[in-house]
């Protein structure tokens, strides 16, 4: 495992806003079926770093290689294709459909292209919202959930697309420890579907037990990256990040 | 004793034909820090609705300041000095920082006074004054939620009222958020806080009231709560950091 190829290898990846530095030649390598905690203060360029992953941000330098393709110049629609999905922190589902069809464009749009059967979409799309906890309101327009289950729609929506990466942008704010317990729980059944995950959260007790490997931006800087309880005794972390209430 | 600033007593609240609260006793004393958890869709915000009248039809008692405040209307609630900072923060994202905490005055007529707000707010969050000309839609989300802070006590609040703070936030950000609270409050400020992260709200305030499915099942000082199975089972979590 040690010697295979990263999955994901983001290499020296910047972006500047104006400015302001917001991703600094940062680097990144996440082996397959694993599990990365990205952490950090609000306005450290996580999110930034995960537009520039997911494509929907150009970077201003570095690379971004997926599977040993080099997927930095590809539109969003083509690294989707290629397995990568994400979920958004704002969420925008599709209003007006229901929660069904919003889990079944996913699924027509996904990796290798998508379901080119609307019948087959429609069952993985089934068969994902009944995963994450859905199933009762699956005839509900999407505007209709609640700030919870908005959130396990948007990673219907993720799922849906059959990612071999996934990228999972705060889908714990709002919700309290026992949820959180559960969508842990959930994190975890998706990795063991050989699933590698990037997920950027500031639940810290999700992201200790989540995590294989944690990484820390602090302006735009890799700070720390390791293990959890080493990276989460880091005196730089504790400072920048942590506080000591938590510590 | 002193009548409490606010009291709520066999509340009920709902939408349409859709009952959300019953039978909901709380009160808020001068002075205190009082927290409200709950799962979401326990009917916390629904609560909050009904206590700055936004929603109409609510059974039961509600005062404030020795009046009657079910006859009231939201502007009137809110001229009284009950001032929410509320969930998401709801800043207007294409205006300045200062133009924001402008906002908060609109019902002000005090220049000096709401000069002396001014000093408050930049003292206890300086970096509001440093971007003070920036948009705020364009600061990060804890600079966000200084802000909608700061634009609820340029009000000159009586009650503040602050809804979901922690979320999306840093830890640091969150205990930084929660010092300058406590700050606040020692400077006589009453303090009812919203919160999903009980461990946040459990660190500052001094009494605390449960709600599931639009009830109060639980209340009492923190000390207690934290204590309570129950309570640590439910919204701590099982094994809580």
């Amino acid at each position: 495992m040690s010697t295979a190829r990263p999955i994901l290898d983001v290499r020296s990846l910047t972006k500047r806003f104006q400015g302001l530095v917001a991703v600094d030649t940062v680097s990144i390598a996440l082996a397959e079926h694993e599990i990365v905690g990205l952490i950090g203060p609000n306005g450290s360029g996580k999110t930034t770093l995960v537009n520039m992953i997911s494509g929907t941000l150009a970077p201003d330098g570095g690379e971004v290689w997926f599977e040993g393709t080099r997927v930095d110049r590809l539109a969003p629609f083509r690294r989707a294709h290629l397995g990568i999905a994400r979920t958004f922190q704002v969420m925008k589902p599709f209003p007006e459909l229901s929660v069904l069809e919003n889990v079944t464009v996913g699924a027509l749009f996904g990796y290798g292209g998508g379901e080119r059967s609307r019948t087959k979409a429609r069952e993985l799309a089934a068969s994902l919202i009944e995963f994450t906890g859905l199933a009762r309101h699956m005839d509900q327009h999407a505007d209709s959930l609640g700030g919870p289950d908005r959130k396990r729609l948007e990673l219907a929506k993720a799922l849906a697309l059959k990612p071999k990466l996934l990228l999972l942008d705060e889908v714990m704010a709002g919700l309290n420890a026992v949820e959180v317990d559960e969508v842990v729980e959930l994190i975890k059944k998706i990795r063991s579907q050989n699933v590698t995950i990037l997920v950027i959260e500031h639940v810290i007790k999700a992201i200790r037990s989540l995590s294989d490997r944690i990484v820390v931006l602090n302006h735009g800087e890799k700070i720390a990256e390791g293990d959890p309880s080493t990276v989460l005794a880091n005196p730089q972390v504790i400072e920048a990040y942590l506080g000591k209430r938590r510590a | 004793m002193t009548e409490p600033l606010l009291s709520i007593a066999g509340m009920s609240a709902g939408y349409g034909a859709v009952p959300v609260l019953f039978d909901v006793d709380m009160t808020v004393n001068a002075g205190e820090i009082v927290t409200l958890v709950g799962s979401n869709g326990a009917g916390k915000t629904t609560l909050l609705r009904a206590i700055s009248r936004v929603i109409r039809g609510v059974g039961g008692h509600l005062r404030f300041d020795g009046i009657d405040l079910l006859p009231h209307s939201p502007e009137d609630v809110f001229a009284r000095g009950i001032v929410q900072v509320p969930e998401g923060r709801q800043l207007f994202g294409e205006m300045t920082v200062e133009e924001n905490l402008l906002m908060g005055t609109y019902r002000r007529h005090d220049k000096t006074g709401i000069r002396d707000s001014f000093e408050q707010v930049y003292a206890l969050f300086p970096v509001l004054k440093e971007r003070r000309r920036q948009l705020a839609g364009n600061m990060s989300g804890g600079e966000q939620q200084m802000c909608a802070m700061g634009r609820a006590l340029m009000a000159a609040p009586r009650l503040l009222i602050v809804d979901e703070m922690s979320l999306g936030l840093a830890p640091v950000i969150v205990d930084q958020l929660l010092s300058i609270l406590s700050d606040i409050r020692s400077r006589g400020m009453t303090i009812l806080l919203v919160e999903q992260d009980v461990f946040a709200a459990f660190s500052i305030a001094d009494r605390g009231y449960v709600m599931e499915t639009g009830r109060i099942v639980r209340e009492g000082p923190v000390s207690e709560l934290k204590n309570d199975p129950s309570v640590r089972e439910a919204y701590l979590g099982v094994d809580a950091h």
